[in-house]
């Protein structure tokens, strides 16, 4: 039966292009992006019980590094790629040394303000990142030669890093290790005693989460053919921990259904008013008071208690 | 010569009013263990109420206002505290996602009624005129806030050192079951508290309007300054933040004037710093 579903799922996924508008195939294709990003971050929230407020902060660079590259110093996409995938990599490992000094609140402070001195430097810093006006203008890649300027081309790209993404995450949440950064999360002082190193777990996963978040960035430059200071905003940050808390943290699916109500819900809202910085505090209230474990395991549990 | 002792008495005034921003977010810290992040929206409001004020009635006492805007603010803050926070008491990490979407709603709505132009907050007119400090003018009302931080450090001091209330709060900052163990009203004391910090965000806003204005994006601006200084000086420390504004003060100073474009940078390392040597922070008792 689960089998079934997936596999009608998938279909339905790879033939949406043939049955759906432009506009709908662009809007999913921002929700695979969304859905990558969510992903990353449920790793530290969800997995490792590490809540960051600054993973825009990975997207936003590698999406700063690839424009830059791409635009100023005339690279080719594929080396372009590599740097900002190894640079944002890196960038994490050294944001986990400073963060993981700290842990709950203070970890959570402290990934806020590296992202606020990012964002602030992506502003203040305009002869590099032409500040405000943002870097206009990019090209996208020619992944084996395919391209992927036309918005069918480009969600199935989307479509395979998204799947490619999933498993990869997946495969990493299930394995011995992903048990191990579980152990940490719920007894750090238990899985020490019998001889991990809870420190060491938590770094790795926050430099994985920050590659992935990194990925996401890519996919996001890509897309939009712009960036602009705002996508390493609070907000920015914000809306995907909403994305993963609303869905569900700590469960596969949970970010990705709410990366895409969050992504939804934007794009509907913005079409009507203008206010959407005070919807998205609202929406927060209201999970965090209304549905604290989100909506898949709310969910899932009634399907139980409706099948039993 | 007078590069350096301008700029320093800049880096003062900053200190004082980067004080009047972080004391209440680490009081608020102390106690209640909760990283308010609605606290650079409390500032922005208060200098939002600043400035509509004196605006409206002009030759308005600036002390005044800074006195109303901070009781508003307050009033604000403890009405999110009693109907919010009370309910998630159990769930710190939900505690901070709504202070979180409560400071998105603040800004918007400030966005909403106040535009996007930012809003000059007049000097006080008897403090216009320039001093002169070791030869070299200086604008008064910088001097003076200096002094109102001083005077709001040694206020808060007292308060938490030398009266009832501040016993009862050092103990609940201490331990807060024993506290409500020997009948210490901790969750009333929570909501003074959180209405204090507010207040005193608020009051320094209207105090800061004169150097910073009120425009769209403050609270962003000043939301990471409080949190450098709470880590730095130690989180829920009031000696902490009086040492960490004044350092993060002379640091952002004299960063934006010799390198502006690496400000930003320059304002991070002492909390790298810090926090490698010493993860408590300068002042802190406990990690946070």
């Amino acid at each position: 039966m689960k089998w079934i579903a997936a596999a009608l799922l998938a279909a339905l996924l790879v033939a949406l292009p043939f049955f759906a508008g432009d506009f709908y195939v662009n809007l999913a294709s921002q929700i695979l992006i969304a859905a990558i990003f969510a992903l990353s971050l449920n790793l530290l929230v969800g997995y490792g019980g590490m809540t960051s407020l600054g993973h825009a902060s990975y997207l936003g660079v590698a999406a700063y590094i690839s424009a830059l590259m791409t635009s100023r110093y005339g690279w080719g996409h594929g080396p372009a790629a590599l740097l900002s995938i190894l640079g944002t990599t890196a960038m994490a490992a050294f944001f986990g040394l400073i963060a993981l000094r700290a842990s709950g609140l203070g970890f959570l402070m402290i990934t806020l303000a590296l992202s606020q001195v990012l964002w602030g430097l992506a502003y203040r810093i305009s002869d590099v990142t032409n500040g405000d006006n943002g870097i206009a203008g990019l090209t996208r890649p020619m992944p084996f030669g395919f391209s992927i300027d036309s918005a069918a081309s480009f969600y199935w790209f989307a479509l395979i890093v998204a799947w490619f993404a999933f498993l990869m995450m997946t495969v990493f949440v299930s394995s011995s290790f992903g048990s191990s950064l579980k152990g940490v999360r719920d007894q750090p002082r238990r899985m020490a005693a019998l001889g991990f190193n809870p420190w060491m777990i938590r770094w790795i996963t926050f430099i994985y989460a920050g590659f992935w978040g990194g990925i996401a960035g890519l996919l996001y430059v890509y897309y939009n053919k712009y960036i602009h200071p705002t996508s390493l905003s609070t907000t920015s940050s914000a809306e995907a921990l909403l994305g993963v808390i609303a869905g569900g943290s700590g469960t596969p699916g949970g970010p990705v259904v709410g990366a895409a109500l969050v992504l939804l819900l934007k794009n509907y809202v913005s079409a009507y008013l203008e206010r959407w910085n005070m919807l998205l505090g609202l929406v927060f209230l209201f999970i965090v008071l209304v549905m604290p474990n989100g909506i898949v395991p709310g969910l899932s549990r009634l399907l139980r208690r409706g099948s039993r | 010569m007078q590069f350096w002792i301008i700029q320093g008495l800049n880096s003062l005034s900053l200190g004082g009013l980067l004080f009047l921003l972080s004391s209440g977010f680490s009081l608020i810290f102390g106690l209640m263990r909760l990283a308010n992040l609605t606290h650079g929206a409390f500032f922005m409001l208060g200098t939002y109420f600043g400035a509509t004020a004196m605006r409206a009635y002009s030759g308005l006492n600036i002390w005044v206002t800074a006195l109303g805007a901070g009781i508003a603010v307050a009033a604000i803050g403890g009405l999110f505290e009693r109907l919010v926070l009370t309910r998630l008491k159990t769930n710190p990490l939900g505690q901070v996602l709504v202070t979180l979407g409560m400071s998105f709603i603040i800004s918007d709505a400030c966005l909403a009624l106040w535009g996007g132009d930012s809003i000059p907050v007049p000097t006080p007119q008897n403090l216009q005129a320039p001093t002169r400090v070791l030869g070299f003018v200086f604008p008064t009302y910088r001097l003076v806030l200096v002094g109102c931080a001083i005077a709001a450090a040694i206020a808060l001091y007292f308060l938490l050192e030398r009266t009832r209330l501040g016993a009862m709060i050092r103990a609940g900052v201490d331990d807060r079951q024993m506290a409500r163990a020997v009948g210490i009203p901790v969750s009333n004391l929570f909501t003074i508290v959180f209405c204090l910090g507010a207040g005193i965000a608020g009051a320094g806003g209207v105090l800061g309007g004169p150097i910073l204005s009120a425009y769209p994006g403050l609270d962003g601006d000043m939301l990471p300054l409080a949190l450098i200084v709470v880590i730095l000086g130690g989180i829920g420390s009031l000696l902490g933040a009086f040492v960490g504004s004044f350092i993060i003060g002379f640091i952002y100073t004299f960063g934006t004037a010799l390198f502006p474009e690496l400000a930003y940078i320059i304002l991070f390392l002492p909390m790298i710093f810090v926090i490698a040597f010493r993860p408590q922070g300068l002042f802190g008792r406990v990690g946070a």
